[in-house]
């Protein structure tokens, strides 16, 4: 090495207050047990004093079972004989799945493109903007007479609830790309690819990413719904199907079902946002 | 690592300049008729009144912008939009938050086509060179503001450019940490002698890097007056407390506040 140029005392110290004064400020999840155990403790008293209650007859036992009358049916719906509970959460996830993953496509390519060139939103925008406010519930005739019972239209309400956030938060984090940087990359004689890829892509990438979680959660919703009424397997199906045979355990636990897949998913994705996105962390 | 390039002139003729306001189609002059020469591996700096067009003059040699009147040759040849060849460090830097220390030097290698395998050690390299060493791994935002200077400096130099230009440099900086700056500035342009133009209104500054300074006008500006630097390089961080410099800085100030 030729020169060497020197780092200052002080300019060590600032950097050493950020880099600790940041750990102290963002107590991520990951890292804060107090958050945990309050969060734990708190599932627990609810479970707690749900059976409490129903033990001590306050609650309807028909209506509203125990928690270990439903707790047992989880488990014997996954163990026994042809796990018939199992069965069914992967068949809705299944569905979400597929779905989903047509969505984040389209909606993404779309999305991106038209925030890209100018022309292409303008021809874009305001059929996505007169589509978007119809429910994906409002769909579920429409998408049975198109598409019959079962897989099909649940793919298709599925793809319609995801595409919507997906497309907007990826046209809205383009949006917020800043100039400066791209600037920058020009100067340095980046390629087109090069440009997109490391310099505007991951200035979007927040935007998008929330699109992506936003989407993942109303597909999750718009599956059981799709399944409640159009489907013949499936956590949807499952539920109202106990309903009709007066099994009111089997309807709780399905909902529980509901509940924790869709946490487990969101759950997932968050990890992938701190995967794709370590500046955020830092 | 970082090569010298030679021969790097700057020959810049009658330049000429206006925005357009879009709503009312008037031109705004900026520029007008400005020319100077710079030689290969000199260091000038140009200082002028705020809003006089300093930075507007440094868009059009990095090639953001057309001038509209006027010539601008890099060794004798006109240029064609920017270029690695010619890095403009801005005043805000713009470093990429998103990646990495080490990740912003490697863009820029990456950018002028370097191979993968080489890219981690000059990048490597260049990051010791500015004294960057040991935050490899660290964002921008975990910096203090000295080594987020040091880092834009470090992603320019990477490209290994022919011409550097900077728009204020340093100038979030407070008074001692600046002078650092400054004099490391030098230590590097000392060693790799490449050419640089520095846009200024700090005329200390202006006076302890530059070999020769250009003043610039008020609105629509032109160069008013050229100065050459009395002091011999390698300069000392001490010169700037001696009388003949802080007459030269007087001077300028005076030079500058009237302004035509």
């Amino acid at each position: 090495m030729l020169l060497r140029l020197r780092l200052t005392p002080a300019d060590c110290m600032e950097s050493f207050m950020k880099h600790t004064n940041e750990s102290v400020l963002s107590s991520r999840q990951s890292s804060d047990w107090g958050a945990r155990l309050r969060g734990a403790s708190s599932v627990l008293l609810v479970i707690a004093l749900w059976e409490l209650l129903s033990r001590l007859s306050l609650i309807n036992r028909n209506i509203l079972p125990s928690f270990s009358v439903v707790a047992l049916a989880i488990v014997r719906g996954l163990i026994k004989d042809h796990h018939p509970l199992l069965v069914d959460t992967l068949e809705s996830v299944r569905r979400v799945a597929i779905g989903y993953a047509i969505a984040v496509t389209a909606a993404l390519t779309l999305g991106l493109a038209s925030a890209l060139k100018k022309t292409l939103g303008d021809f874009v925008r305001p059929i996505v903007d007169l589509i978007r406010p119809i429910p994906p519930i409002a769909w579920i005739p429409i998408a049975l007479l198109w598409f019959g019972f079962g897989d099909p239209p649940a793919y298709f309400l599925v793809g319609l609830g995801a595409f919507f956030p997906v497309f907007s938060n990826a046209v809205l984090g383009i949006s917020a790309v800043d100039r400066g940087p791209v600037e920058v990359a020009l100067c340095h004689g980046a390629s087109r690819r090069l440009l997109f890829l490391k310099v505007i892509l991951p200035q979007a990438l927040p935007s998008i990413f929330t699109g992506l979680q936003t989407g993942l959660g109303v597909a999750w919703m718009v599956v059981i719904t799709a399944e409640l009424i159009g489907a013949q397997s499936g956590l949807g199906y499952m539920i109202q199907i106990s309903r009709a045979q007066l099994q009111a355990e089997q309807v709780v636990a399905g909902m529980v079902m509901i509940g924790l897949i869709g946490y487990i998913l969101s759950t997932i994705m968050e990890a992938c946002g701190r995967l794709l996105m370590p500046w955020r962390r830092a | 690592m970082i090569s010298t390039r030679t021969g790097t002139t700057i020959s810049v003729r009658n330049l000429s300049y206006a925005y357009l306001d879009p709503e009312s189609q008037a031109q705004l002059p900026v520029l007008s008729s400005v020319s100077f020469d710079v030689a290969q591996s000199e260091l000038v700096c140009i200082v002028g009144p705020s809003g006089c067009g300093k930075t507007t003059l440094l868009r059009i040699l990095a090639g953001f912008i057309h001038p509209l009147q006027g010539t601008l040759e890099i060794n004798g040849h006109p240029i064609d939009g920017p270029s690695p060849e010619r890095i403009l460090l801005f005043q805000e830097l713009h470093l990429f938050y998103w990646m990495t220390v080490v990740g912003n030097v490697e863009f820029a290698l990456e950018a002028r086509g370097v191979p993968k395998p080489a890219r981690r050690p000059r990048a490597l390299d260049v990051i010791e060179f500015v004294g960057l060493d040991g935050f490899e791994r660290y964002y921008p935002h975990q910096l203090s503001g000295g080594m987020r200077q040091r880092l834009g400096l470090a992603r320019a130099f990477a490209a290994e450019p022919a011409i550097l230009l900077m728009d204020e440099p340093f100038g979030s900086l407070d008074v001692e940490a600046r002078s650092e700056m400054e004099s490391e500035f030098l230590a590097l342009h000392e060693a790799k002698k490449f050419t640089a133009i520095v846009v200024t209104h700090d005329v200390r500054q202006a006076v302890f890097l530059g070999g020769r300074i250009f003043v610039m006008s008020h609105r629509p500006a032109s160069i008013n007056l050229t100065v050459t630097v009395p002091f011999a390089r390698p300069r000392q961080s001490s010169i700037r407390q001696t009388t003949e410099f802080h007459a030269l800085e007087d001077s300028l100030s005076s030079q500058i506040r009237s302004g035509d």
